[in-house]
């Protein structure tokens, strides 16, 4: 069977702390299945906690799509996190470290940004906040952002 | 929903006393609401008996986060104020490497590569744990 890009294989809810082990469990059942080294395993499933938890603290629950990807023969995981909550206002700075507007030390968001190897962030007030993350199981080479 | 391999710990994490020393091991995933609640374990139990160390065992944990990191200095900082000292011991190597690129690197931890290290770091009294035939020609 192809992978197809594309097809969301499961959607779960984001809305208490028993979610976020089931988030990561998924994530860390879905990284092995698909063949992921251990280290990368544990930062998509650590990238997964953050910007899970941050779906539940700051945008009141959410949800999480988890979908397998696949490109030019390297499979990846692709992880949506959705939120209705008040949205971002300043994404620069809820993107650098140490920035923090409630519990935790700040490396949420900029933090799962260094983990993965796709990122992208849609915020609207009022709205939500979407934050689209991918991981391919062999990388890609990724031009290493400036600390 | 597929049984997971790891069940979720909920619950109290048991907290050991060994002599002078609290030893606790955590393994699998932890819901947020069990590490708060350890934590305030650890500080109660450090307050009411004359502990001078804490040794968290994180060789079965497969991942830390953000919050656990903070859990883990909290207590660590926590410890202090209660006169005992915090050792992280037997953190996976994918862990530490996620940590330091989520820009966790826990400063002012104390760290051992496993519970025995650990526990010498401490200067704990390794005799309070008997074992046979270890430290018998060496004490008076």
């Amino acid at each position: 069977m192809t992978h197809s890009t594309g097809s969301v294989s499961a959607c779960l809810p984001i809305n208490s702390d028993l979610d976020l082990v089931r988030v990561r469990q998924h994530v860390r059942q879905m990284t092995a299945q698909l063949g992921f080294g251990l280290v990368e395993q544990t930062k998509l499933v650590t990238a997964a906690s953050e910007l899970a938890r941050n779906a539940l603290v700051h945008g009141g629950g959410g949800q999480m799509e988890c979908t397998s990807v696949s490109s030019g023969g390297i499979q990846g995981l692709r992880l949506v996190f959705s939120d209705q909550g008040p949205g971002i206002v300043d994404l620069d700075q809820a993107l650098s470290d140490g920035y923090t507007s409630g519990e935790g030390l700040g490396m949420g968001l900029g933090g799962a940004r260094r983990l993965v190897h796709e990122f992208s962030i849609d915020s609207r007030r009022g709205i939500g906040t979407t934050v689209t993350v991918t991981s391919w199981n062999s990388r890609p080479p990724r031009p290493r952002e400036a600390p | 929903m597929t049984g997971a391999a790891t069940s979720p710990f909920e619950g109290h994490v048991p907290v050991l006393r060994l002599g002078g020393v609290l030893l606790v091991t955590l393994q699998g995933d932890l819901y947020d609401s069990t590490a708060e609640q350890l934590q305030q374990d650890i500080g109660e139990t450090a307050a009411d008996s004359a502990v001078t160390g804490v040794v968290i065992d994180l060789s079965g944990v497969e991942i830390v986060d953000s919050f656990m990191g903070r859990v883990l200095s909290d207590v660590a900082a926590m410890t202090r104020l209660l006169a005992a000292q915090t050792v992280v011991a037997g953190m996976r190597p994918a862990v530490a490497i996620t940590l330091v690129e989520l820009g966790l690197t826990l400063p002012g931890l104390r760290t051992a590569l496993n519970t025995e290290e650990a526990l010498r770091l401490l200067g704990a009294e390794v005799a309070a744990l008997p074992r046979a035939g270890r430290a018998r020609g060496e004490s008076p």
